[in-house]
């Protein structure tokens, strides 16, 4: 599972999600520049980083999503190839239509730093078949704009088609149906705004972060 | 080929929490100010643009619906002057 982390200016987890993309995928993994035209040639995986990318000026994830790697990255996704936003990487896959619906700002206001838990409500999906249908992980936050918004239409839809993959135990900022994290129609993409790759040695607190790598390790087997 | 100066609105939709404006209006209130209501905090972005006017109010028309704003949470209006 070879994986580009993209880098936005203002990027602040992107050696986050390097170290668990070496640790847990591939040693290949590398980093790639929002300029950058083309995706290294043998990416399996592309993987939108947490962070302020253009410190989120105009709108959180706005300005990343126009760069010129997200021609590349929706061709990939077109492919078929697999895409992980966290976070802010969340915030550029909504704004890039990669994904439906919008991160606002948090109910409360406050920017939140915590580990929380969630819900794994799909467990037929690349990104969480190594965790049982329903477990609870603990998985940490970080965000000012983590509150999920979409219409009701399109809320229904992801709710009718299992597109809900984490959901929140204790709502911390407001999401629609307590949505931590969706999936494209396909199931190749998802966004989500806990950040795994930090719970994925016990150092961190938590380790339940890694089964999301397994999984996607286990998808691309199963090809 | 003239200048325009364009005046661009950005807020969020009326279904939409605007934490912003709430709390706003909670200060005013706290200011007695307890007869406003309504509160909205939006964006206002200026921007210049040369060209004809037919092409600027068009450009504009791009610019605002797929940059300036999200259509899945903001509504946004524009205006256009010759500067």
């Amino acid at each position: 599972m070879n994986t580009a982390v993209i880098q936005f200016p203002g990027s602040n987890c992107d050696g986050d999600a390097l170290h668990a993309a070496q640790l847990l995928l591939d040693e290949r993994s590398q980093f790639v520049w929002h300029t950058e035209a083309q995706l290294p040639q043998g990416t399996d995986l592309v993987f939108l980083p947490g962070g302020f990318s253009y410190g989120d000026h105009l709108r959180s994830g706005a300005i990343a999503a126009r760069s010129p790697i997200m021609e590349a990255v929706k061709a990939h996704a077109e492919r078929g190839g697999f895409v992980l936003g966290v976070c802010n990487g969340f915030q550029v896959l909504t704004e890039s239509g990669l994904l439906p619906g919008a991160l606002s700002r948090n109910r409360e206001l406050h920017f939140m730093c915590r580990p929380v838990h969630l819900r794994v409500e799909n467990t037929g999906t690349a990104f969480t078949r190594a965790y049982a249908q329903g477990q609870v992980i603990e998985i940490p936050i970080a965000h000012g704009e983590g509150n999920y918004y979409a219409d009701p239409d399109t809320i229904a839809q992801l709710e009718d088609e299992g597109r809900v993959v984490f959901r929140y135990v204790d709502n911390p900022n407001g999401s629609l149906n307590d949505i931590a994290g969706i999936v494209n129609a396909r199931g190749n993409v998802l966004g989500m705004m806990p950040h795994p790759e930090r719970a994925v040695e016990a150092l961190l607190g938590s380790e339940d972060g890694r089964g999301l790598f397994e999984s996607l390790t286990a998808a691309l087997a199963a090809r | 080929m003239s200048t325009y100066k364009a005046k661009v609105f950005v807020t969020l939709k009326p279904s939409i929490l605007d934490p912003q404006g709430r709390t706003v209006e909670r200060a005013l209130s706290h200011l007695d100010h307890g007869n406003v209501a309504g509160v909205r905090v939006g964006k206002y972005i200026e921007l210049t643009l040369t060209g004809t006017r037919e092409a600027a109010e068009a450009q504009l028309k791009d610019i605002t619906e797929n940059v300036l704003s999200n259509p899945v949470m903001e509504d946004a209006r524009w205006e256009l002057e010759e500067a």
